[in-house]
Parts: structure tokens; sequence; C-alpha cells
């Protein structure tokens, strides 16, 4: 299982104020799917424009299928621009 | 395919850069240079009030001015949507967008555009501008970041609610939102440690101050073209900009880059584009705008001034046991401030168990921020690293030592989630603290700081094309607008992965529709994501050169390998073949299948993070509070330095623009909320004979995955200077100085209290 961590605000907003969850996931896509299952309309924030993920330890800007592996540790974070 | 093992020729040299004749000789083409024929200028009317509705605007008597070509206002801008949409570097509210080039019902600040002609000259359309009536209703107004959070400001705009915070707020607020992050419990932290150090420190708005001033010359064709040629960090967000906000398609706008004379993020976003395609749109000739001095100070991003708290906590032994920072950062006069990297990055040198960031984004009525090298990091860093040398003065340590006994290495979980990857920070301190500068004797109103910084770095999307000639010269087709020397050093990589003279390749910078898509050129990027995609281009061109050698030879191509700039037969087994060169094989290319180019379209993942540590000396006359700046010495892990050359230059310009941030630079408004500095002369940038030379040191921690090591370096060296000057000032004079910048009253002041 992946551990997944939510922004606060995200956490807030949609699953009563918890932020890390365990979760059952090969890929990015089917990782949102799962959360929005579990908290409907998660996933279309999820995907929204400015939120970034970090798998691992790497952020990625506009990830899709990038793959989770069975003990991956997962953030959304705040999308990064540069100057 | 990795370089790691191999024996580069190019890579980690000092080739001379491409455009460097042509940009020192004035043949250089910047956006203000191109001529058309039946070209207008156009000019835009600015508000003189920082808030005010707009009841009227009369444009009949500019219109019936002789030479008067066309007028636009916000009225000819199509409406849009009040929603973030994906674009350039990240998400764009294009409805805040349009509104900031030109006002729609309501202005926003000083300078924020109202209407806009085209003219037969510049005097014309200066009169013109004089005989447009704008009726203002002027409504109170706030241009400081705590004054705009409190309850009874003025409100900018009636549609923002505090998003963040619970409850929802029922009212209309400046504060766009609340950004909170860390883990464990700073409280518990502080209760352990032996020193507790806070304070409040405050930073000013300043501007990139790119010598060259906006430009944009658009023609709109018959047939519904909008052709623009333009200084930018990147044609293809002017492209997607553009195209947006007057409602068209992608391909029915070409943006053609102009060079571009520093943008260091300012210009990864548009002002003039839009104005000048509708100009040119209604009056059917092209149109050439170009900013003053006086407009660029006025109406383009600054970066946010901040207002920020910072705690930190400490055991004897120099372990901090807990941190936290709020974090207050001006937007400008729409949301957008970069609070939330700000919250990211203040404590990322630090290995911590109980830390906490809040930052708030707050529109006051100054112009819209922008992007300034590694965005929000500086002012959050100049705080944390400020009170980590008053926590070192306390615990009576050596401020490198309490940063290498708290540093982040990899595995560490980074203040914002994720544990890092590979880092170079430790390695950063140690050359810092073995540099023979950082062991000089001081004098008199002499004082040494330290400061670390630490930036993300982003990959992003990137397209390359390599084009082999028939004579074996090589051809290179990059997407993103060369600021800090990119042709090099892609070209470096190409002649590199080919095995070819570094000279024997000429690369250029595309338009829209000669390559393919890019991202801008900016976090510190194009080196790291646009060379992967050229070296993965001439990876193809290389395989392609196999396969050619390999149909000469009639033999497999397995059996045919590229050393050198040659293909040669794998083993004695393959046959006995003269080796091939890349021209010998181009010159017969019709032979073996046609032309040889290669191409490649990337995202590319695995930005490695940066970091770097600053030493500054400074002597404080006591009399006049003059800071000079006797050393200053940077240090910083670039992964692998292509050219270093250019990464040591892209250290020094960090450097100066940081010590200027420290030092002198602010915006001055007066009472009327007008500012009263637009200008070079009142406004205070370092120039050379204000700095010595700038030391620095390139550590080589290799991003793993480069195929030659490369980490952006372009953001990090504006990040520690902020915090290396203030405590270098702080320890001349023997107090702490928490607000920026450190100019010679502000001293004076200091050193009289």
């Amino acid at each position: 299982m992946a551990q997944v961590v939510l922004s606060n605000e995200l956490g807030r907003q949609f699953a009563g104020g918890q932020t890390h969850f365990d979760v059952d996931a090969v890929n990015v896509r089917k990782l949102i799917g799962a959360l929005d299952e579990m908290f409907p309309g998660l996933g279309a924030e999820l995907q929204s424009d400015g939120i970034a993920i970090a798998i691992d330890g790497e952020i990625f800007s506009d990830p899709f299928l990038e793959a989770i592996a069975d003990n991956s540790e997962v953030y959304f974070l705040p999308a990064i621009k540069g100057g | 395919m990795g370089y790691e093992d191999k024996e580069l020729k190019w890579v980690g040299t000092r080739q001379i850069r491409p455009d460097g004749v042509d940009k020192v000789t004035g043949r250089a083409n910047f956006g203000a240079d191109l001529n058309l024929p039946g070209m207008l200028t156009g000019k835009i009317l600015r508000s003189p009030h920082p808030h005010a509705k707009i009841v009227s605007i009369n444009t009949d008597k500019a219109a019936a001015l002789p030479g008067v070509k066309a007028i636009v206002t916000g009225a000819d801008m199509p409406e849009m949507p009040s929603e973030m949409a994906q674009a350039g570097e990240g998400a764009v509210n294009f409805r805040y967008l349009s509104n900031n080039i030109m006002a729609h019902d309501k202005v926003l600040y000083d300078g924020h555009p109202v209407a806009a002609v085209a003219a037969i000259s510049d005097a014309v359309a200066n009169e013109a501008l004089s005989l447009i009536e704008v009726e203002y209703e002027v409504l109170p107004h706030v241009i400081d970041v705590e004054e705009s959070m409190k309850p009874d400001a003025p409100v900018l705009h009636d549609t923002i609610f505090t998003a963040g915070v619970e409850p929802k707020p029922e009212k209309p607020s400046n504060v766009v939102m609340r950004v909170q992050m860390g883990f464990g419990d700073p409280d518990a932290g502080y209760e352990k440690s032996d020193v507790v150090i806070e304070r409040n420190y405050t930073t000013q708005p300043v501007h990139q101050g790119y010598i060259e001033p906006h430009a944009a010359v658009v023609e709109w064709t018959e047939n519904d073209e909008c052709r623009i040629w333009c200084s930018s960090q990147g044609q293809f967000m002017v492209r997607t900009f553009t195209a947006k906000l007057l409602d068209l398609e992608l391909a029915q706008v070409r943006v053609t880059p102009a060079e571009i004379g520093g943008g260091f993020g300012g210009k990864t976003t548009i002002y003039l584009e839009p104005v000048a395609a509708l100009l040119s749109r209604k009056s059917h000739r092209p149109v050439r705008m170009v900013m003053s001095r006086d407009e660029v100070f006025r109406a383009t991003g600054p970066t946010s001034g901040t207002a920020m708290r910072v705690k930190i906590g400490a055991t004897r032994d120099g372990k901090i046991q807990g941190a936290e920072a709020e974090l207050k950062y001006q937007a400008g006069a729409y949301p957008g401030s970069p609070v939330a990297p700000g919250c990211m990055t203040a404590f990322a040198p630090y290995a911590l168990e109980n830390v906490k960031t809040v930052g708030y984004d707050v529109v006051v009525n100054r112009p819209l921020s922008a992007s300034y090298r590694a965005p929000g990091a500086p002012m959050a860093s100049f705080a944390v690293e400020s009170a980590i040398d008053e926590l070192a003065q306390e615990l009576g340590m050596d401020p490198i030592d309490l940063r290498l006994k708290n540093a982040a290495k990899e595995g560490t979980q980074a203040p914002y989630g994720p544990k890092f990857k590979s880092i170079g920070y430790i390695e950063t301190l140690e050359a810092a603290k073995a540099h023979p500068n950082y062991n000089i004797p001081l004098g008199p109103n002499q004082g040494r700081g330290v400061a670390s910084g630490f930036w993300f770095n982003i990959g992003m999307q990137s397209s390359a094309t390599v084009n082999v000639a028939e004579d074996g010269t090589v051809c290179v087709i990059s997407g993103n607008p060369d600021i800090g020397g990119s042709r090099a050093s892609l070209a470096m990589m190409a002649a590199e992965v080919l095995g070819v003279d570094y000279n024997k390749v000429k690369i250029i910078v595309g338009d829209t529709a000669s390559i393919g898509y890019n991202d801008v050129t900016g976090g510190s990027r194009v080196t790291f994501a646009t060379g992967m995609a050229i070296i993965q281009a001439a990876e193809d061109v290389v395989q392609q050169l196999r396969e050619r050698a390999a149909m000469t030879w009639d033999i497999g191509v397995d059996a045919v390998v590229w050393e050198d700039g040659f293909a040669r037969p794998a083993s004695a087994n393959a046959g006995d073949f003269k080796p091939l060169s890349l021209a010998d094989i181009a010159a017969k290319a019709g032979r073996t299948g046609g032309p040889i180019n290669g191409k490649a379209a990337i995202n590319a993942r695995g930005a490695g993070a940066g970091f770097g540590t600053h030493i500054c000396d400074v002597e404080v006359d006591p009399d006049t509070g003059h800071v000079t700046v006797l050393r200053y010495t940077a240090v910083q892990d670039a992964g692998k330095a292509i050219h270093p050359g250019y990464v040591e230059g892209q250290m020094q310009g960090g450097v100066a623009q940081g010590v200027g941030w420290a030092l002198n630079e602010e915006y001055i408004y007066g009472e009327d909320g007008r500012l009263q500095n637009p200008g070079f002369l009142d406004y205070r940038m370092p120039v050379a004979s204000d700095l010595p030379m700038i030391d620095t040191v390139i550590v080589e921690v290799p991003n793993p995955a480069h195929p030659f090591g490369v980490r952006g370096v372009g953001e990090v060296p504006i990040v520690p200077p902020l915090g290396a000057t203030a405590n270098a000032v702080s320890h001349a004079i023997g107090k702490r100085m928490t607000d920026l910048p450190l100019s010679p009253p502000a001293i004076v002041s200091a050193l009289d209290s």
C-alpha cells in the first residue's frame, strides 16, 4: 500500500481533516481514482492545475501514468514555478 | 544513456557562446529592434490612481487626432472566466491576466493600463494619450501587506474570500489564501530547547531589473493570423497567453522570439502582446510597443514584499528541536504571490523533526507580482537564515558547524513532506568552511555572514531537433530563448553525444511554428530539460548514423559502434572497414535513405534539487551607514557544470541581485499611492563598482536522473545573499538587522537607537 499525504487544506475540505492514507494503486491515475472513491470530488481537485505530486521524493508537475510502488510515499503539493 | 563513465571532450569546458559576438557588436535583434513596413507606434495610457473605479472613458478626441490609427480599451478585450487554467509553467487565472493587461472596470495600482493607441509616431501617440478622457471614482488604497490584512482595509476584489480557513468567510478579503505545511510539534521542540530565537522580519518588493524593457511587434494579417516578434522567456507561453486572451486558436498565432536582455522570471508572463495585436487588427498595420523604464517599474512584476515571523529552538549541542515561520507575501493587485514555495523552501536546508510554516497570499494596490529567480524563496530564506545565525551566536557555535549539525541530506524529510533524493548541501557547507575566504581576519566595523539556500529546480516539456547537413556540420533547434548562455551549453551536449567539434554545431532558437512545444526558459530548466531533449535527439542521429554505416558495410547495425565521431566496426568479427565520420555518412545520406535528422520531445523528469552556501564580508561606515562588500564567496552544487563559466555567471549574477535586494532596492510609494522612484537613478541596483569580484566554487554532486548529471543552477544563487549580507552587516555593527533593505539611513538609525 502506498502512503499518501494530502495537504492540510485538501484534508480539511474533503477528508474530515485527515491527511494520511494507505492506498493500493499502481499508478497516479489509479491512485487519484481510488482517492476519489473514498472522498467524492477529491479526484477532480487533485487533477486541477496548481497541484503537483511527489512520488518517493521526485516532484511531478503533471503526472498521469507515473508508477507507484507498493511502499511508495506520495505527497500532493502546490505546483512549483521558476523564475 | 549515461555519460558518467566516459571521458568528456566538450562538456565541462569553457567554449565561446555562439551569440556573443552579435551581442557585443550590437547586431543581435532584441524586442524593440524589428522594423516592418508601415509599422505604427503603440502606447498605453496608465492610471494615476492606486485604486479607482473607471466611470467612463471617452476616446473621441484622441480618435479624431490626425495620425491616430486605432484605440483600444478594456471593452475590446474578450471577457475571461475567473478560473485557473494550465499554461506556461503552471496555472494562470486568465481573467486576472486580462484585467492586468488592460483594466476593465477598476484600476488597482498606479500604472494600471486603461487604454492604448496606435499612431504614426511617438509624438502623435503621446498627444493622443493626453486627449483620452478617463473619469475615475477614486477609492481608498492600501500598499502595505499587514495593513491590507486588517479587517477594515480597503477591499480590492469583492470576489475574493480567504481560502484555507475555517469557518469559510462570508465577507470578501484581501487575504487570498492561507497555506500551512509541516510535521511534528514545534512547541514540544521549544520545550526541549536551551535557546529559542523569535523575530519579525520584513523585505520590500524588488524588481527583476532586466536591462531590456518589455517590447513587442505584432502584425495581424488579413487572413487572421497574428504574428508576434517579442522578447520573452518563452515564445510558446506568449502564444498560449495571447491566444487565450484574444479567443484565438493557437495555430493562428506565430511567435518569433527576439533576443532577450534579461528576464529573471519577470518575462514569464505578458503585458503588451494582446494590446498590440488588437491595435494591429483595428489599424490593419503592424504595431510596435516598447515600454519606458518608468512603465517597467510602475506596471510590471516585482517580486513580493513580505512580513515574516520566525521561531527556532535548539539544544545546547546545536540540534534544532523546533522551527516555525509565518509568512505574509504581497501578491500585488491580483492573487498569486509565491508564498507557497516560500513556505516550502524556508527550512528546506535542515533536517527537522518539528516544523511548521504558515503562509498568506495578500493583494495590495501595487503591480501584480511576477516570478523572480527562485520565486518566494529568498525572502523566507533571509528570515530563517538570520534566525539560524542568531542561534549560532547564542550557542557560541560556528554558523557553518551549526548548519552542518542540522543539514539535510539524501533521505531527509523536507519540511514540505517528501524525502530528498541525492542532494549536495553538506558538500557546499564543507567547501565553504574550507575556503580561504572564511578564515581571513576581519578588522574594525567589519562583519562576516553565512547563509544557505535551496531551490527545487524543475523539468517539464521540451522539444529539440538536430539536423545534419550534407557536409557533416550540425544545426540544433531549441525552443527556449537563450538568457544565460544556453545556446552554448546545449550545443556542447550535442557535440559531446555526436563526437563532433563544438564549432561544427550551430544552434538556433526556433519560432513556434518551426519547433515543437517548449515550456518557458525558467525554473532553471533549460540546460537540464531541453539539454536532455537535445541529448536524445543527438542519440537519435547517432542511431541513424550507425544504421547508415551498417547499410554501407552490409553488416548488422549491432555490429557498428559510434565512437569519437566515427562509425566503426564493433569488433574484428564485424569486418575490417575504414571508419566513417559523420561527414562521410552525411555526404552519402541520399544513397542510404535521405537526410539525417534527429528529434526528441520529452516531459523531463528528475530535476535534481539545488543547494548553495554563501559567505559575505562587509565593512560598515558607522558615520554614513554605507556598506562596502569586501568579499563574497558563493558555493553551489551544480550536479555537473556543462559550461563552468556560465554556471559561475549564474552564481555571480544571483549574488549581485541578492546583494542589491539586501542593501538598497525598494519601491517608495507616496501617501497618494503613487510610485516615487520608477527609474534606475532612484531605484538603486548594484553596479559593477559596488561589488567585489564574486568568488565561486562549483560543487558537483551529479544528478543521477540526467545523462551528464546536470542540476539547474539559475535559481539557487539568489536565495542565500539576503541572509548572508544581513548577517554580515549585523555582525559588523553589533545589532541584529531584520528589515531589508539595509540602506544607509536604516543602518544609521539602528546605530543611533
